[in-house]
Protein backbone atom coordinates (compact mmCIF):
# COMPACT_ATOMS: atom_id res chain seq x y z
CA UNK A 1 0.00 0.00 0.00
CA UNK A 2 2.54 2.40 1.14
CA UNK A 3 4.58 1.87 -2.18
CA UNK A 4 1.75 2.34 -4.02
CA UNK A 5 0.94 5.39 -2.51
CA UNK A 6 4.85 6.74 -2.87
CA UNK A 7 3.79 5.93 -6.45
CA UNK A 8 1.04 8.39 -6.75
CA UNK A 9 2.76 11.14 -4.98
CA UNK A 10 5.92 10.44 -7.56
CA UNK A 11 2.96 10.94 -10.49
CA UNK A 12 3.00 14.49 -9.82
CA UNK A 13 7.28 14.90 -10.67
CA UNK A 14 6.73 12.39 -13.18
CA UNK A 15 3.64 14.97 -14.72
CA UNK A 16 6.55 17.98 -14.51
CA UNK A 17 9.15 15.53 -15.96
CA UNK A 18 6.16 15.02 -19.05
CA UNK A 19 6.06 18.54 -19.33
CA UNK A 20 9.07 19.50 -19.74
CA UNK A 21 9.86 16.50 -22.43
CA UNK A 22 6.58 17.28 -24.03
CA UNK A 23 7.66 20.89 -24.38
CA UNK A 24 11.49 20.01 -24.91
CA UNK A 25 11.99 18.28 -27.89
CA UNK A 26 9.62 19.89 -30.18
CA UNK A 27 11.22 23.26 -28.90
CA UNK A 28 14.59 21.98 -29.76
CA UNK A 29 13.40 21.09 -33.10
CA UNK A 30 12.02 24.27 -34.00
CA UNK A 31 15.03 25.90 -33.06
CA UNK A 32 17.22 23.77 -35.33
CA UNK A 33 14.94 25.44 -38.23
CA UNK A 34 14.85 29.01 -36.59
CA UNK A 35 17.72 30.77 -34.84
CA UNK A 36 17.10 31.59 -30.95
CA UNK A 37 18.44 35.66 -32.67
CA UNK A 38 15.71 36.04 -35.20
CA UNK A 39 12.92 34.35 -32.18
CA UNK A 40 13.93 37.09 -29.51
CA UNK A 41 15.18 40.26 -31.21
CA UNK A 42 13.01 40.34 -34.24
CA UNK A 43 9.27 41.19 -34.58
CA UNK A 44 7.18 40.21 -37.19
CA UNK A 45 5.71 37.60 -35.87
CA UNK A 46 3.67 35.51 -38.76
CA UNK A 47 4.75 31.57 -38.38
CA UNK A 48 1.62 30.11 -40.39
CA UNK A 49 2.10 32.75 -43.60
CA UNK A 50 3.91 32.48 -46.57
CA UNK A 51 6.71 34.16 -45.82
CA UNK A 52 7.05 32.91 -42.16
CA UNK A 53 8.09 35.27 -39.69
CA UNK A 54 9.61 34.02 -36.20
CA UNK A 55 9.57 36.78 -34.35
CA UNK A 56 8.36 36.49 -31.11
CA UNK A 57 8.86 40.11 -29.45
CA UNK A 58 4.99 41.28 -29.95
CA UNK A 59 3.50 38.07 -28.15
CA UNK A 60 5.99 39.01 -25.07
CA UNK A 61 4.83 42.71 -25.40
CA UNK A 62 1.43 41.94 -25.44
CA UNK A 63 1.61 39.41 -22.63
CA UNK A 64 3.65 42.38 -20.50
CA UNK A 65 1.02 45.19 -21.43
CA UNK A 66 -2.27 42.79 -20.02
CA UNK A 67 -0.14 41.61 -17.02
CA UNK A 68 0.33 45.24 -16.37
CA UNK A 69 -3.18 46.11 -16.35
CA UNK A 70 -3.78 43.52 -14.49
CA UNK A 71 -1.48 44.37 -11.66
CA UNK A 72 -3.09 47.41 -12.15
CA UNK A 73 -6.12 46.48 -10.69
CA UNK A 74 -5.28 43.90 -8.71
CA UNK A 75 -2.64 45.04 -6.74
CA UNK A 76 -4.01 48.29 -4.97
CA UNK A 77 -7.19 46.98 -4.84
CA UNK A 78 -6.29 42.92 -3.91
CA UNK A 79 -3.96 45.18 -0.89
CA UNK A 80 -6.50 47.03 -0.35
CA UNK A 81 -8.80 44.10 0.58
CA UNK A 82 -6.70 42.15 2.27
CA UNK A 83 -5.56 45.14 5.18
CA UNK A 84 -9.52 45.76 5.18
CA UNK A 85 -10.20 42.24 6.04
CA UNK A 86 -7.12 41.71 8.39
CA UNK A 87 -7.42 44.72 10.69
CA UNK A 88 -10.53 46.52 10.30
CA UNK A 89 -13.24 44.02 9.94
CA UNK A 90 -15.13 42.27 12.74
CA UNK A 91 -14.33 38.49 12.76
CA UNK A 92 -17.83 38.19 11.50
CA UNK A 93 -18.27 40.42 8.83
CA UNK A 94 -14.65 38.36 7.44
CA UNK A 95 -16.03 35.24 7.67
CA UNK A 96 -18.67 36.64 5.09
CA UNK A 97 -16.59 39.15 3.06
CA UNK A 98 -14.23 36.86 2.30
CA UNK A 99 -15.80 33.76 0.60
CA UNK A 100 -17.63 36.70 -1.25
CA UNK A 101 -14.50 37.92 -2.87
CA UNK A 102 -12.88 33.92 -3.07
CA UNK A 103 -15.88 33.86 -5.69
CA UNK A 104 -14.21 35.62 -8.01
CA UNK A 105 -12.20 33.08 -8.56
CA UNK A 106 -14.35 30.40 -9.37
CA UNK A 107 -15.66 32.04 -11.91
CA UNK A 108 -14.29 30.07 -15.26
CA UNK A 109 -12.20 32.13 -17.05
CA UNK A 110 -14.68 32.18 -20.06
CA UNK A 111 -16.72 33.80 -18.10
CA UNK A 112 -14.99 36.51 -17.62
CA UNK A 113 -14.04 37.03 -21.20
CA UNK A 114 -17.20 36.64 -22.15
CA UNK A 115 -17.23 39.88 -19.19
CA UNK A 116 -14.55 41.71 -20.81
CA UNK A 117 -16.00 41.35 -24.60
CA UNK A 118 -19.90 42.68 -23.86
CA UNK A 119 -19.72 44.61 -20.90
CA UNK A 120 -16.09 46.34 -19.98
CA UNK A 121 -15.18 46.85 -23.80
CA UNK A 122 -18.37 48.58 -24.92
CA UNK A 123 -18.38 51.09 -21.61
CA UNK A 124 -14.93 51.93 -22.19
CA UNK A 125 -15.49 53.08 -25.98
CA UNK A 126 -19.05 54.68 -24.72
CA UNK A 127 -17.07 57.11 -21.76
CA UNK A 128 -13.49 57.42 -23.08
CA UNK A 129 -12.29 60.69 -21.82
CA UNK A 130 -9.50 61.72 -24.28
CA UNK A 131 -8.24 60.49 -27.80
CA UNK A 132 -9.81 57.56 -29.77
CA UNK A 133 -11.87 55.19 -28.00
CA UNK A 134 -10.47 51.75 -27.85
CA UNK A 135 -11.33 49.25 -30.86
CA UNK A 136 -13.56 46.28 -30.80
CA UNK A 137 -10.80 43.77 -29.40
CA UNK A 138 -8.27 45.61 -27.19
CA UNK A 139 -5.57 44.57 -24.24
CA UNK A 140 -6.87 47.56 -21.60
CA UNK A 141 -10.47 45.96 -20.92
CA UNK A 142 -9.18 42.11 -21.29
CA UNK A 143 -6.20 42.95 -18.56
CA UNK A 144 -8.59 44.86 -16.59
CA UNK A 145 -11.05 42.01 -16.19
CA UNK A 146 -8.08 39.58 -16.01
CA UNK A 147 -6.89 41.83 -12.32
CA UNK A 148 -10.31 41.25 -10.95
CA UNK A 149 -9.66 37.66 -11.43
CA UNK A 150 -7.03 37.86 -9.69
CA UNK A 151 -7.60 39.98 -7.06
CA UNK A 152 -8.81 36.89 -4.57
CA UNK A 153 -5.12 35.59 -4.93
CA UNK A 154 -3.55 38.62 -3.75
CA UNK A 155 -6.53 39.19 -1.37
CA UNK A 156 -6.47 36.02 0.17
CA UNK A 157 -2.47 35.56 0.66
CA UNK A 158 -2.09 38.88 1.96
CA UNK A 159 -4.41 38.81 3.96
CA UNK A 160 -2.94 34.82 4.94
CA UNK A 161 0.61 36.44 5.45
CA UNK A 162 -1.26 39.39 7.71
CA UNK A 163 -3.25 37.85 10.12
CA UNK A 164 -0.04 35.70 10.73
CA UNK A 165 1.57 38.36 12.16
CA UNK A 166 1.41 38.62 16.31
CA UNK A 167 -1.11 40.13 17.91
CA UNK A 168 1.94 41.31 20.47
CA UNK A 169 3.07 43.80 17.62
CA UNK A 170 0.16 45.69 16.68
CA UNK A 171 -0.35 45.65 20.51
CA UNK A 172 2.84 47.30 21.09
CA UNK A 173 2.28 49.84 18.11
CA UNK A 174 -1.12 50.71 19.68
CA UNK A 175 0.17 51.05 23.39
CA UNK A 176 3.07 53.68 21.67
CA UNK A 177 0.16 55.42 20.90
CA UNK A 178 -0.04 54.39 16.95
CA UNK A 179 -3.23 55.03 15.02
CA UNK A 180 -4.93 52.15 13.23
CA UNK A 181 -3.80 54.04 10.12
CA UNK A 182 -0.22 53.85 11.58
CA UNK A 183 -0.34 50.10 13.23
CA UNK A 184 -1.86 48.57 9.76
CA UNK A 185 0.57 50.35 7.54
CA UNK A 186 4.16 50.82 9.49
CA UNK A 187 4.01 48.03 11.37
CA UNK A 188 1.69 44.65 10.12
CA UNK A 189 2.15 45.86 6.39
CA UNK A 190 6.19 45.40 6.59
CA UNK A 191 6.11 42.61 9.08
CA UNK A 192 3.85 40.77 6.21
CA UNK A 193 5.68 42.03 3.46
CA UNK A 194 7.43 38.95 1.81
CA UNK A 195 4.09 37.74 2.13
CA UNK A 196 2.78 40.40 0.31
CA UNK A 197 5.11 40.45 -2.37
CA UNK A 198 4.97 36.27 -2.98
CA UNK A 199 0.82 37.12 -3.56
CA UNK A 200 2.13 39.42 -6.07
CA UNK A 201 4.69 37.72 -7.75
CA UNK A 202 1.94 34.34 -7.87
CA UNK A 203 -0.55 36.95 -9.91
CA UNK A 204 1.86 38.01 -12.16
CA UNK A 205 2.60 34.32 -12.97
CA UNK A 206 -1.25 33.78 -13.41
CA UNK A 207 -1.84 36.70 -15.25
CA UNK A 208 1.41 35.79 -17.46
CA UNK A 209 -0.40 32.25 -18.26
CA UNK A 210 -4.41 33.72 -18.49
CA UNK A 211 -5.81 32.50 -22.01
CA UNK A 212 -9.05 32.22 -22.12
CA UNK A 213 -10.38 36.47 -21.78
CA UNK A 214 -7.35 37.55 -23.85
CA UNK A 215 -8.18 35.28 -26.58
CA UNK A 216 -11.71 36.55 -26.41
CA UNK A 217 -11.52 39.97 -25.62
CA UNK A 218 -7.73 40.98 -26.98
CA UNK A 219 -7.74 39.99 -30.45
CA UNK A 220 -5.67 38.55 -32.55
CA UNK A 221 -3.22 40.61 -33.89
CA UNK A 222 0.56 40.26 -33.17
CA UNK A 223 1.24 43.73 -33.10
CA UNK A 224 4.34 45.33 -31.33
CA UNK A 225 2.93 48.05 -29.42
CA UNK A 226 2.44 49.30 -25.75
CA UNK A 227 -1.05 50.61 -26.22
CA UNK A 228 -3.64 48.98 -24.36
CA UNK A 229 -6.55 50.21 -26.94
CA UNK A 230 -5.21 48.36 -30.04
CA UNK A 231 -5.84 44.56 -30.15
CA UNK A 232 -3.22 42.06 -29.55
CA UNK A 233 -2.28 38.83 -29.50
CA UNK A 234 -0.59 37.54 -25.85
CA UNK A 235 1.68 34.21 -25.73
CA UNK A 236 -1.42 32.34 -24.39
CA UNK A 237 -3.82 33.66 -26.64
CA UNK A 238 -1.51 32.43 -29.83
CA UNK A 239 -0.89 28.79 -28.82
CA UNK A 240 -4.79 28.40 -28.20
CA UNK A 241 -5.49 30.23 -31.36
CA UNK A 242 -2.83 27.69 -32.89
CA UNK A 243 -4.24 24.63 -31.24
CA UNK A 244 -7.46 25.27 -32.80
CA UNK A 245 -6.20 25.15 -36.44
CA UNK A 246 -5.41 21.82 -35.83
CA UNK A 247 -1.82 21.92 -36.84
CA UNK A 248 0.02 18.09 -38.45
CA UNK A 249 2.14 17.06 -35.87
CA UNK A 250 5.96 17.45 -37.01
CA UNK A 251 4.97 20.59 -38.99
CA UNK A 252 6.65 24.07 -37.89
CA UNK A 253 3.42 25.37 -37.11
CA UNK A 254 2.81 22.61 -34.64
CA UNK A 255 6.58 23.36 -33.10
CA UNK A 256 5.81 26.64 -32.58
CA UNK A 257 2.94 26.27 -29.95
CA UNK A 258 5.63 24.84 -28.36
CA UNK A 259 8.56 27.00 -28.38
CA UNK A 260 6.21 29.13 -27.71
CA UNK A 261 4.92 27.01 -24.90
CA UNK A 262 8.30 26.71 -23.39
CA UNK A 263 8.76 30.73 -23.24
CA UNK A 264 5.53 30.91 -21.22
CA UNK A 265 6.33 27.87 -18.90
CA UNK A 266 9.90 29.32 -18.08
CA UNK A 267 8.74 32.53 -17.06
CA UNK A 268 5.84 31.37 -14.93
CA UNK A 269 7.99 28.71 -13.44
CA UNK A 270 10.69 31.39 -12.24
CA UNK A 271 7.67 33.70 -10.73
CA UNK A 272 6.23 30.12 -8.86
CA UNK A 273 9.60 29.46 -7.38
CA UNK A 274 10.28 32.70 -6.32
CA UNK A 275 6.72 33.44 -4.48
CA UNK A 276 7.23 29.90 -3.04
CA UNK A 277 10.33 30.93 -1.31
CA UNK A 278 9.21 33.99 0.17
CA UNK A 279 5.97 32.41 1.53
CA UNK A 280 8.57 30.03 3.09
CA UNK A 281 10.29 32.88 4.78
CA UNK A 282 7.30 35.28 6.48
CA UNK A 283 6.35 31.04 7.54
CA UNK A 284 9.43 30.44 9.03
CA UNK A 285 9.47 34.11 10.93
CA UNK A 286 6.43 33.52 12.86
CA UNK A 287 5.66 29.89 13.53
CA UNK B 1 14.66 61.47 20.40
CA UNK B 2 14.15 65.43 20.36
CA UNK B 3 10.71 66.88 20.75
CA UNK B 4 11.26 68.32 17.57
CA UNK B 5 10.67 64.79 16.03
CA UNK B 6 7.15 64.53 17.16
CA UNK B 7 5.00 65.36 14.49
CA UNK B 8 1.94 67.25 16.88
CA UNK B 9 -0.72 67.55 14.12
CA UNK B 10 -0.89 63.54 13.84
CA UNK B 11 -0.52 63.09 17.91
CA UNK B 12 -3.57 60.87 19.29
CA UNK B 13 -6.78 62.41 19.25
CA UNK B 14 -5.94 65.16 16.88
CA UNK B 15 -8.55 66.32 14.10
CA UNK B 16 -5.50 65.74 11.46
CA UNK B 17 -5.02 61.97 12.90
CA UNK B 18 -8.92 61.62 12.98
CA UNK B 19 -9.80 62.44 9.19
CA UNK B 20 -6.37 60.39 7.69
CA UNK B 21 -8.14 56.93 9.48
CA UNK B 22 -11.19 58.05 7.83
CA UNK B 23 -9.61 58.55 4.61
CA UNK B 24 -7.80 55.10 4.55
CA UNK B 25 -10.55 53.46 5.84
CA UNK B 26 -12.82 54.55 3.01
CA UNK B 27 -9.96 53.83 0.42
CA UNK B 28 -10.22 50.32 1.51
CA UNK B 29 -13.86 49.64 1.64
CA UNK B 30 -13.22 51.36 -2.00
CA UNK B 31 -10.86 48.34 -2.51
CA UNK B 32 -13.35 45.60 -1.56
CA UNK B 33 -16.28 47.52 -3.93
CA UNK B 34 -14.35 46.80 -6.84
CA UNK B 35 -13.96 43.56 -6.10
CA UNK B 36 -17.87 43.11 -4.98
CA UNK B 37 -19.21 45.39 -7.97
CA UNK B 38 -17.58 43.55 -10.40
CA UNK B 39 -18.98 40.39 -9.33
CA UNK B 40 -22.43 41.94 -9.05
CA UNK B 41 -22.18 43.80 -12.86
CA UNK B 42 -20.80 40.32 -14.20
CA UNK B 43 -23.43 38.48 -12.54
CA UNK B 44 -26.38 40.92 -13.76
CA UNK B 45 -24.69 41.10 -17.59
CA UNK B 46 -24.53 37.20 -17.96
CA UNK B 47 -28.23 37.19 -16.87
CA UNK B 48 -29.62 40.44 -18.91
CA UNK B 49 -28.36 38.98 -21.70
CA UNK B 50 -29.46 35.02 -21.22
CA UNK B 51 -33.00 36.13 -20.35
CA UNK B 52 -34.58 36.13 -23.27
CA UNK B 53 -33.04 32.67 -24.55
CA UNK B 54 -33.45 30.92 -21.17
CA UNK B 55 -35.59 28.02 -22.15
CA UNK B 56 -35.50 24.75 -22.57
CA UNK B 57 -34.41 24.40 -25.92
CA UNK B 58 -30.35 25.06 -24.27
CA UNK B 59 -30.69 22.09 -22.45
CA UNK B 60 -32.81 19.85 -25.36
CA UNK B 61 -30.77 20.85 -28.56
CA UNK B 62 -27.35 20.17 -30.24
CA UNK B 63 -25.19 22.52 -31.84
CA UNK B 64 -26.85 24.29 -34.87
CA UNK B 65 -25.77 26.75 -37.54
CA UNK B 66 -29.31 28.40 -36.71
CA UNK B 67 -29.01 30.21 -33.61
CA UNK B 68 -33.11 29.47 -33.11
CA UNK B 69 -32.16 25.68 -32.83
CA UNK B 70 -29.25 25.27 -31.38
CA UNK B 71 -28.66 24.49 -28.04
CA UNK B 72 -25.85 22.74 -25.79
CA UNK B 73 -27.07 19.56 -25.10
CA UNK B 74 -23.90 17.54 -26.51
CA UNK B 75 -21.95 20.22 -24.57
CA UNK B 76 -23.70 19.44 -21.01
CA UNK B 77 -23.12 15.72 -21.84
CA UNK B 78 -19.63 16.12 -22.75
CA UNK B 79 -18.93 18.00 -19.53
CA UNK B 80 -20.56 15.44 -17.33
CA UNK B 81 -18.76 12.61 -19.19
CA UNK B 82 -15.15 14.67 -19.02
CA UNK B 83 -15.83 16.02 -15.31
CA UNK B 84 -17.00 12.50 -14.25
CA UNK B 85 -14.41 10.84 -15.96
CA UNK B 86 -11.86 12.94 -14.35
CA UNK B 87 -13.30 13.13 -10.74
CA UNK B 88 -12.69 8.82 -11.24
CA UNK B 89 -9.23 9.07 -12.02
CA UNK B 90 -8.09 12.03 -10.18
CA UNK B 91 -9.76 11.36 -6.27
CA UNK B 92 -7.63 8.04 -5.91
CA UNK B 93 -4.58 9.02 -6.97
CA UNK B 94 -4.65 12.44 -5.10
CA UNK B 95 -6.15 11.05 -2.10
CA UNK B 96 -3.02 8.24 -2.43
CA UNK B 97 -0.78 11.15 -3.00
CA UNK B 98 -1.96 12.67 -0.01
CA UNK B 99 -1.75 9.58 2.18
CA UNK B 100 1.93 9.21 1.43
CA UNK B 101 3.00 12.83 2.29
CA UNK B 102 0.71 13.30 5.34
CA UNK B 103 1.42 9.70 7.25
CA UNK B 104 4.51 7.92 5.43
CA UNK B 105 7.19 10.84 4.08
CA UNK B 106 10.18 11.90 5.87
CA UNK B 107 9.95 15.84 5.35
CA UNK B 108 13.70 15.61 5.93
CA UNK B 109 14.56 13.46 3.19
CA UNK B 110 15.76 14.98 -0.40
CA UNK B 111 13.03 13.31 -2.41
CA UNK B 112 10.04 14.01 -0.10
CA UNK B 113 10.97 18.24 0.02
CA UNK B 114 11.32 17.51 -3.91
CA UNK B 115 7.63 15.91 -4.30
CA UNK B 116 6.85 18.82 -2.03
CA UNK B 117 7.79 21.46 -4.04
CA UNK B 118 6.76 20.16 -7.38
CA UNK B 119 3.40 19.96 -6.31
CA UNK B 120 3.49 23.61 -4.96
CA UNK B 121 4.68 24.51 -8.50
CA UNK B 122 2.44 22.78 -10.21
CA UNK B 123 -0.37 24.23 -8.80
CA UNK B 124 0.44 26.99 -10.46
CA UNK B 125 1.49 26.27 -13.85
CA UNK B 126 -0.72 28.06 -16.46
CA UNK B 127 -3.23 25.44 -17.38
CA UNK B 128 -2.39 26.11 -21.24
CA UNK B 129 0.73 24.57 -20.89
CA UNK B 130 -1.41 21.45 -19.35
CA UNK B 131 -3.05 21.90 -22.74
CA UNK B 132 0.71 21.40 -24.99
CA UNK B 133 1.38 17.90 -22.39
CA UNK B 134 -2.35 16.96 -23.38
CA UNK B 135 -1.85 17.77 -26.97
CA UNK B 136 1.87 16.74 -27.33
CA UNK B 137 1.45 13.89 -24.76
CA UNK B 138 -1.60 12.26 -24.12
CA UNK B 139 -3.26 12.95 -27.66
CA UNK B 140 -0.74 13.15 -30.29
CA UNK B 141 2.56 10.58 -28.70
CA UNK B 142 -0.34 8.26 -26.28
CA UNK B 143 -2.55 8.51 -29.09
CA UNK B 144 -5.56 9.06 -27.49
CA UNK B 145 -6.95 11.59 -30.04
CA UNK B 146 -9.41 14.10 -29.59
CA UNK B 147 -11.60 11.87 -27.00
CA UNK B 148 -13.06 11.72 -23.79
CA UNK B 149 -10.34 10.24 -21.88
CA UNK B 150 -8.04 12.59 -23.77
CA UNK B 151 -9.77 15.29 -21.98
CA UNK B 152 -9.96 13.26 -18.63
CA UNK B 153 -6.38 12.61 -18.63
CA UNK B 154 -5.05 16.16 -19.32
CA UNK B 155 -7.93 17.61 -16.98
CA UNK B 156 -6.14 14.66 -13.86
CA UNK B 157 -3.17 16.51 -14.32
CA UNK B 158 -4.04 19.54 -14.12
CA UNK B 159 -6.16 19.66 -10.72
CA UNK B 160 -4.55 16.73 -9.29
CA UNK B 161 -2.31 19.23 -7.21
CA UNK B 162 -5.58 21.16 -6.09
CA UNK B 163 -6.64 17.47 -5.21
CA UNK B 164 -3.58 16.86 -3.39
CA UNK B 165 -3.44 19.99 -1.17
CA UNK B 166 -6.87 19.55 -0.16
CA UNK B 167 -6.93 16.27 0.62
CA UNK B 168 -3.60 16.60 2.77
CA UNK B 169 -5.05 19.31 4.64
CA UNK B 170 -8.15 17.53 5.71
CA UNK B 171 -5.88 14.91 6.69
CA UNK B 172 -3.48 16.66 8.74
CA UNK B 173 -7.23 18.54 10.65
CA UNK B 174 -7.51 15.19 11.87
CA UNK B 175 -5.50 14.70 15.56
CA UNK B 176 -2.54 12.79 16.30
CA UNK B 177 -4.06 11.24 19.43
CA UNK B 178 -6.55 9.31 17.47
CA UNK B 179 -3.88 7.75 15.69
CA UNK B 180 -1.56 7.09 19.05
CA UNK B 181 -4.70 5.60 20.37
CA UNK B 182 -5.30 3.31 17.40
CA UNK B 183 -1.49 2.20 17.22
CA UNK B 184 -1.49 1.66 21.14
CA UNK B 185 -4.07 -0.65 20.57
CA UNK B 186 -1.93 -2.72 18.48
CA UNK B 187 -3.47 -1.73 14.95
CA UNK B 188 -1.02 -1.34 12.08
CA UNK B 189 -0.13 1.82 10.59
CA UNK B 190 -2.03 1.01 7.73
CA UNK B 191 -5.26 -0.25 9.52
CA UNK B 192 -4.59 3.16 11.94
CA UNK B 193 -5.46 4.95 8.20
CA UNK B 194 -7.91 2.87 6.70
CA UNK B 195 -10.23 2.49 9.94
CA UNK B 196 -9.64 5.75 11.89
CA UNK B 197 -7.80 8.37 9.99
CA UNK B 198 -9.57 8.20 6.16
CA UNK B 199 -12.90 7.91 8.09
CA UNK B 200 -12.21 11.32 10.01
CA UNK B 201 -11.33 13.03 7.16
CA UNK B 202 -14.16 12.20 4.76
CA UNK B 203 -15.63 15.64 4.64
CA UNK B 204 -13.00 17.34 4.02
CA UNK B 205 -11.40 15.42 1.42
CA UNK B 206 -15.37 15.30 -0.34
CA UNK B 207 -15.22 19.02 -0.03
CA UNK B 208 -11.70 19.12 -1.65
CA UNK B 209 -12.92 16.91 -4.55
CA UNK B 210 -15.63 19.02 -4.93
CA UNK B 211 -13.32 21.35 -5.66
CA UNK B 212 -11.09 20.70 -7.58
CA UNK B 213 -13.66 18.92 -9.98
CA UNK B 214 -15.32 22.37 -10.25
CA UNK B 215 -12.38 23.94 -11.44
CA UNK B 216 -11.99 21.63 -13.93
CA UNK B 217 -15.27 22.24 -15.35
CA UNK B 218 -14.81 25.64 -16.23
CA UNK B 219 -11.53 25.11 -17.53
CA UNK B 220 -11.35 25.64 -21.89
CA UNK B 221 -8.28 26.26 -22.60
CA UNK B 222 -6.78 23.13 -22.53
CA UNK B 223 -8.78 21.40 -23.99
CA UNK B 224 -9.22 23.62 -26.82
CA UNK B 225 -5.51 22.55 -27.37
CA UNK B 226 -6.37 18.69 -27.84
CA UNK B 227 -8.70 19.64 -29.91
CA UNK B 228 -12.37 20.14 -28.06
CA UNK B 229 -13.01 22.98 -30.55
CA UNK B 230 -15.29 20.69 -33.27
CA UNK B 231 -18.98 20.78 -33.96
CA UNK B 232 -20.39 17.88 -32.32
CA UNK B 233 -23.92 17.09 -32.52
CA UNK B 234 -23.87 14.13 -31.00
CA UNK B 235 -23.39 12.99 -27.32
CA UNK B 236 -20.33 11.15 -26.28
CA UNK B 237 -21.66 6.92 -25.76
CA UNK B 238 -17.91 6.46 -23.76
CA UNK B 239 -14.39 7.87 -23.12
CA UNK B 240 -12.89 7.41 -26.78
CA UNK B 241 -15.88 8.92 -28.14
CA UNK B 242 -15.75 13.14 -29.60
CA UNK B 243 -16.82 15.41 -27.46
CA UNK B 244 -17.44 18.86 -26.69
CA UNK B 245 -17.71 20.70 -23.33
CA UNK B 246 -19.72 23.60 -21.84
CA UNK B 247 -16.73 26.48 -21.33
CA UNK B 248 -15.45 25.53 -24.93
CA UNK B 249 -19.33 25.51 -26.47
CA UNK B 250 -19.69 28.98 -25.04
CA UNK B 251 -16.10 30.18 -26.69
CA UNK B 252 -17.28 29.17 -29.34
CA UNK B 253 -20.61 31.12 -29.53
CA UNK B 254 -18.97 33.79 -28.17
CA UNK B 255 -16.74 34.09 -31.03
CA UNK B 256 -19.78 34.12 -33.71
CA UNK B 257 -20.72 37.96 -35.14
CA UNK B 258 -24.22 37.51 -34.94
CA UNK B 259 -25.71 38.63 -31.88
CA UNK B 260 -28.10 35.67 -31.33
CA UNK B 261 -24.94 33.59 -30.33
CA UNK B 262 -24.00 35.70 -28.06
CA UNK B 263 -27.11 35.24 -26.08
CA UNK B 264 -27.37 31.70 -26.47
CA UNK B 265 -23.48 31.71 -24.97
CA UNK B 266 -25.10 33.85 -22.33
CA UNK B 267 -27.86 31.58 -21.49
CA UNK B 268 -25.00 28.80 -21.83
CA UNK B 269 -23.16 30.65 -19.12
CA UNK B 270 -25.68 30.52 -16.87
CA UNK B 271 -26.42 26.53 -16.81
CA UNK B 272 -22.22 26.12 -16.50
CA UNK B 273 -22.89 29.12 -13.47
CA UNK B 274 -25.91 27.10 -11.92
CA UNK B 275 -23.98 23.62 -11.80
CA UNK B 276 -21.00 25.61 -10.17
CA UNK B 277 -23.13 26.71 -7.70
CA UNK B 278 -24.87 23.55 -7.09
CA UNK B 279 -20.99 21.84 -6.72
CA UNK B 280 -20.30 24.30 -4.48
CA UNK B 281 -23.58 23.99 -2.20
CA UNK B 282 -22.73 20.30 -1.96
CA UNK B 283 -19.37 20.99 -0.58
CA UNK B 284 -20.23 23.44 1.74
CA UNK B 285 -23.23 21.51 3.35
CA UNK B 286 -21.17 18.57 3.77
CA UNK B 287 -18.68 21.00 5.05
CA UNK B 288 -20.97 22.62 7.69
CA UNK B 289 -22.87 18.81 8.42
CA UNK B 290 -20.35 16.46 8.78
CA UNK B 291 -17.37 18.52 9.16
CA UNK B 292 -16.22 17.98 12.74
CA UNK B 293 -14.14 20.34 14.70
CA UNK B 294 -11.33 18.79 17.14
Amino acid sequence: MRTLMFLCALLSVGTTIAILIALAVPTLEFFGEVSLREFFTTSDWSPLFEPPGFGVLPLISATIVTTFWALVVCVPFGLGTAILLSEYASPRARSILKPVIELLAGIPTVVYGFFALTYVTPLLREHWPIGDPPSTFNALSAGLVMGVMILPIVASLSEDAMTAVPDSLRAGAAALGGSRLQVATRVVVPAALSGIVASFVLAISRALGETMIVLIAAGSAPQLTGDPREAMQTMTAFIASAGIGDQSTGSIGYKTIFAVGSTLFVATMVMNLFSIRLVRRFREVYE
Amino acid sequence: MSAGDINLRDAPGSRARRIKDLAFQALLVISLAVGLITLGALLVDVVTTAWPRLDWRVLTNFPSGFPDRAGAQSAIMGTIWVVGLTGLICVPIGLGAAVYLEEYADEERWHNRLIELNIQNLAAVPSIVYGILGLGFISRALGFGQTVIAASLTLTLLVLPIMIISAREAIRAVPPSIRQASLALGATEWQTIRHQVLPAAVPGIATGSILALSRAIGEAAPLIMIGGLTFVTFNPDGPFSAFTVLPIQIFNWISRPQDEFRVLAAAAIVVLLVILLLMNATAILLRNRYGRRW
